[in-house]
């Protein structure tokens, strides 16, 4: 498609959906309102700067289906990403928007080139994290075997790689080396496995990773991108040129703007991913703040797509971390922390990477006169770290150890990121 | 029929340890005997001292995480097998020990502990005619 009638195209169908979020969604509406813009306003894609922004904050607020559009009847499926605070973001999404899900989901994975004839094994979670049922209609609708493998048990995975033939992976990079490791571990060689395709996302990833992976299990890796809000994985894939991701630019619109102006900014400079979803039912929005640092690429790549690409990404415009696939706020630790009075109200996550698997290490402070004769053993203290990790566990949907610390141990923050001590080096 | 225990969690870290002796040391408090339960993290440091209250009090000020408990101490000839036999005691009764140290003082050795029963303990000890220690022992012979 020329880039022409991609422009026409995205006008229309912006046009359309403002249209409809005007009349569905009564924040759209008051927002709009407010700003004194009716649909008929917005003609063509350029328009689009007009419109406001959409925030988690939004999502949050209006939880649970404040901003679905679509009457419930209409709604086949709910997922659920984690929030800033106790709310999950719900997103709904109707028979039409699984279709469409599907349709991008497969045309990344036939830009890795995966066809008909490939045995695929989806290893994202299944439930109500994105990733897993994502990528498998994806898989189904090229009509590709697909293996709902999901996570864990590495070891009976592995076996079915190389027993089956497996010959495409859906997952984390991170849980990608440690299959290599346990792979390795296994005694399992890669010319054994037929492995040849890798999708991979849900998480930051450097070029060095990919050439680890690539190197130890034997196959290519490409990005996959996508996120709940928008959609799920399928908003954007690599190409075999492995330069940059292409995004699904007819359903999912993308600017990049300057995350402290909120002015756009050009092509090539790296900002703020913004998207817009253009022919969503279930919960559309209109230019929601990823907090995704990136750039766009324009023009002809050279497996021939002239959809614009998004370089990886290099950050994020607030303090979120992806760890193990998942969505993590320190603002979601320090509401569990401060829900309970053994601890002071200040606390340190470290993240790391051990044998290619994040970690989580929560370290808060015991309060001093919470220290009293009968926390006076080892087994005391310890309980007191489970009922804390296990409430971290609820909230966050990943397990984090606890560190205790003595009274007035851990320094005082300034500003969020204070809170964080992250030794990966992505 | 118990005496006063300091428990102190310090953190695995060089400089906790020395910060707590450091000030008992300002303080003028004399220690008697001292366990560390160590786990890989954390310890909880134990300490029978002169005047524990006023101990507590100073390292409570310092912002120490610090408790005052109340253990088990008794008396035992400083022959083999004593110790065994007042274990003996407790077991047979059906009491846990938590934790227990000793140490030996103006030649005689010293038991202390605590257990899940305080009142059936106190039974068992003075059924079986095991001494009680008191602080005011412990500060006569010091």
């Amino acid at each position: 498609m020329s880039r022409d009638e991609m422009s026409d195209l995205q006008g229309k169908r912006l046009h359309k959906i403002v249209e409809y979020v005007y009349h569905n969604v009564p924040f759209y509406r008051n927002k709009l309102q407010e700003m004194d813009i009716r649909p008929d306003d917005i003609q063509t894609i350029e328009d689009i700067t007009k419109l406001p922004f959409t925030t988690k904050k939004d999502l949050r607020d209006n939880y649970p289906f404040g901003l679905q559009a679509a009457p419930q009847s209409e709604i086949i499926r709910v997922h659920a990403s984690s929030g800033t605070t106790g709310n999950p973001t719900i997103v709904g999404y109707t028979r039409k928007d699984i279709g469409v899900w599907s349709e991008c989901m497969a045309r990344c994975l036939t830009a890795y080139g995966v066809t008909r004839d490939d045995i695929f094994s989806v290893s994202y979670g299944y439930g109500l994290f994105t990733g897993g049922l994502g990528a498998h209609y994806g898989v189904e609708h090229i009509g590709a075997s697909v293996i709902p493998a999901g996570t864990g048990n590495t070891e009976k995975h592995l076996k079915l790689i190389r027993d089956l033939g497996i010959t495409g992976i859906a997952c984390t990079p991170s849980y990608a080396l440690y299959l290599a490791e346990t792979m390795e571990k296994m005694g399992i060689s890669k010319d054994q496995i037929k492995l040849k395709i890798g999708a991979f996302g849900a998480e930051p990833w450097t070029e060095q990773m990919r050439q680890e992976i690539q190197e130890r299990l034997g196959l290519k890796g490409y990005n996959l991108y996508g996120l709940s809000e928008i959609m799920g994985p399928s908003v954007s894939y690599e190409c075999q040129e492995q330069n940059g991701s292409h995004i699904c630019e007819d359903h999912f619109y993308p600017e990049i703007i300057n995350p402290v102006t909120l002015e756009p900014v050009p092509y090539g400079q790296p900002g703020e991913l913004v998207f817009t979803t253009l022919t969503k039912e279930g919960m559309p929005v209109l230019r929601y703040r990823t907090r995704d640092l990136c750039s766009l690429m324009s023009g002809t790549c050279d497996c021939g797509r002239t959809a614009i690409r998004m370089s990886r990404i290099t950050g994020r415009s607030d303090d979120m971390l992806i760890i193990r696939g998942i969505n993590v706020f320190p603002s979601q630790v320090e509401s569990v922390v401060l829900s309970m009075p053994e601890f002071a109200p200040r606390y340190m996550l470290v993240v790391d990477r051990v044998n290619n698997l994040d970690t989580l290490q929560v370290q808060v402070e015991l309060r001093q006169e919470y220290f009293t004769s009968t926390m006076d053993t080892p087994a005391a203290i310890d309980e007191l770290e489970k009922r804390l990790s296990s409430r971290l566990k609820s909230v966050l949907s990943i397990a984090a150890k606890v560190q205790l610390k003595a009274p007035n141990t851990i320094e005082r923050s300034q500003g969020k990121s204070a809170h964080v001590i992250d030794k990966r080096q992505l | 029929m118990t005496i006063n225990q300091l428990s102190v969690f310090i953190e695995n870290k060089s400089g906790t340890l020395v910060k707590v002796l450091q000030l008992l040391k300002q303080a003028n408090i004399q220690i008697i005997a001292s366990s560390i339960a160590d786990t890989a993290e954390y310890g909880i440091y134990r300490i029978i001292c002169s005047e524990p209250a006023k101990a507590y009090d100073e390292l409570k000020k310092a912002g120490v995480a610090v408790a005052l408990s109340d253990v088990f101490a008794i008396e035992l000839d400083n022959q083999p097998g004593r110790a065994a036999e007042a274990v003996e005691c407790l077991s047979n009764a059906g009491i846990s020990i938590a934790y227990m140290y000793t140490f030996l003082f103006n030649g005689k050795g010293i038991l202390i502990f605590r257990t899940d029963n305080a009142d059936k303990t106190r039974e068992v000890i003075t059924l079986n005619g095991l001494r009680f220690v008191t602080e005011k022992d412990l500060s006569l012979w010091s």
